[in-house]
């Protein structure tokens, strides 16, 4: 029987019917053989033991579980994985190059966009696909994307900032954030 | 917290998944942006032993403007898509303005529309906006599609007009008798949280007069209610400070809110009439501006 704390193996054991699905996750394909009941955010964690992306709430409210889905922020504890299969998912994983961070990791780095680290990989990758459909955001741009991310640490104006800065970043305008 | 076990079946085709919904018998559920859904599944205040996920079938998603102003909303299409489109804004500002102001920006990338008025939840948005637009939900089942106006899709809590067969397929917002101007005004604790109370008041203008109106209430009863007398009253005159006034008083009578930790009864109340007053007022200055 699947155990859905237990490592999720890519064949099916047991008696629980499952599902082959194969999911593009950050750029690779990996299939599994799941329950329908598994949650994405399970998968990820258990499953790919890409365990970046967090549980927050568990209750679609925190967005901490956040990933993109063929680009677009989704509560990855509200999806089943199986409705995943054939789509592209990434984690925060996904982010950073091979040898350098990401101008969305380098900004809540230079702008102090944490403290505990919780709800960061959801935060960035929202703000990704914000970037990615407003390379030129206002603050109340930003503010406006992440509503569906909480901390409970930074009071957000940081991250604001951090948001800010990358966009800056990949827009090409000075290192960053810097007055220009 | 993990949902409980059920048979999953994602057809290609709205006949399948009728036909998979009548196997169901009664059991089965639909799953649309599953963002009210799989909640409930986690939380086991729902146990379906099959789920018929809709996500699947092509054509569903459209957003489609007509030229005589009426617009059809499919079962697939995203509260994120209504809160972006440009057209929306101008074709239906009632609408626009709500889309905006459902769940969070996260949730409304996968939430649908149809899939709220289904949910048939007293403290959802879109359901008082096509109160106050006279909108239906076109439902297909077994024997064919028929058209269930908004008012009358929801019974009560969380119950809604459909057999267990249909699915509701799309939402049809008829054409405007004049120019479309309204608002909807929500009063939320936090972003994310259902209403404490909204308001949705739309209106029609031919010729300086209220050609059309409606108002739906969020929260202020067991389910969306329609102060259709409040609407009523505005019909055939200009709006006025007079007008609006009194259309505000009734549309306070029909809330019937309840105490709790969001707000006293009265408090809803006094905001009922505050917001019909804003929104209806905004418009008045809208079209003396344009004047
Ligand atoms: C944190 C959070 C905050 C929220 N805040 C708000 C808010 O402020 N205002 C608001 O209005 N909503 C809010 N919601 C709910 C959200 O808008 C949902 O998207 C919506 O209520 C249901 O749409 P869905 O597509 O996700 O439906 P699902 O969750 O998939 O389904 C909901 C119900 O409707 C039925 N159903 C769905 N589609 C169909 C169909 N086509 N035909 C027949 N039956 C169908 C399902 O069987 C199920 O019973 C919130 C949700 C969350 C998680």
């Amino acid at each position: 029987m699947t155990s859905l704390f237990e490592e999720i193996t890519p064949e099916a054991s047991g008696d629980v019917p499952t599902r082959k699905i194969t999911i593009s996750i950050n750029g690779e394909q990996r299939s599994a053989n799941v329950e329908p009941r598994l949650l994405l955010a399970h998968l990820i964690r258990q499953g790919f033991k890409l365990t970046g992306t967090h549980t927050g709430c568990d209750t679609t409210n925190c967005g901490a579980c956040t990933v993109l889905l063929d680009g677009e922020p989704v509560k990855s504890c509200t999806m089943l994985a199986v409705q995943a299969n054939g789509h592209e998912v990434t984690t925060v994983e996904g982010l950073a190059g091979p040898s350098e961070l990401h101008p969305i990791q380098e900004g809540f780095k230079d702008e102090h966009g944490l403290q505990c680290g919780f709800c960061t990989p959801g935060m960035m990758l929202t703000a990704k696909a914000l970037l990615d459909r407003n390379p030129d955001p206002t603050e109340e741009d930003v503010r406006w994307a992440l509503a569906g991310n909480l901390c409970r640490c930074t009071g957000y104006q940081n991250i604001v900032k951090a948001v800010l800065w990358a966009g800056d970043k990949l827009r090409g305008e000075a290192d960053g954030g810097e007055e220009s | 917290m993990y949902p409980p076990r059920f048979r999953y079946e994602a057809p290609q085709t709205i006949d399948e998944a009728i036909q998979l919904l009548s196997e169901g018998g009664g059991d089965a559920k639909i799953l649309a942006g599953g963002q009210s859904l799989i909640p409930l599944l986690k939380l086991r205040f729902a146990s379906p032993p099959l789920l018929v996920d809709i996500n699947e079938i092509p054509g569903l998603d459209h957003l489609d403007f007509a030229a005589d102003g009426s617009i059809r909303i499919g079962a697939l299409c995203r509260h994120a898509a209504l809160e972006r489109s440009e057209e929306l804004r101008v074709r239906q500002p009632t609408m626009a303005a709500a889309a905006g102001l459902v769940a969070d920006p996260i949730v409304r990338n996968r939430g649908t529309f149809v899939g709220s008025l289904c949910h048939a939840d007293p403290q959802g948005d879109w359901a008082a906006v096509m109160v106050a637009l006279g909108g239906s939900l076109v439902a297909q089942g077994p024997n064919g599609r028929r058209s269930i106006p908004v008012k009358d899709l929801v019974h009560g809590p969380f119950q809604n007009a459909l057999t267990h067969n249909e699915i509701g397929v799309e939402a049809t917002v008829p054409a405007p008798q004049g120019t479309p101007l309204g608002g909807y005004l929500k009063l939320e604790r936090r972003i994310g949280d259902f209403a404490t109370v909204a308001v949705a008041a739309s209106v029609d203008i031919e010729g300086g007069a209220v050609s059309r109106a409606g108002i739906g209430l969020v929260a202020v009863g067991s389910k969306t209610m329609d102060a259709s007398d409040a609407a009523a009253s505005l019909v055939g005159g200009p709006l006025t400070p007079e007008s609006i006034s009194s259309a505000a008083d009734l549309a306070a009578e029909v809330a019937k809110p309840r105490s709790d930790h969001r707000g006293s009864a009265d408090y809803k109340k006094h905001i009922v009439r505050t917001f019909v007053t804003r929104i209806l007022t905004r418009v008045s200055s809208s079209l003396e501006k344009a004047a």
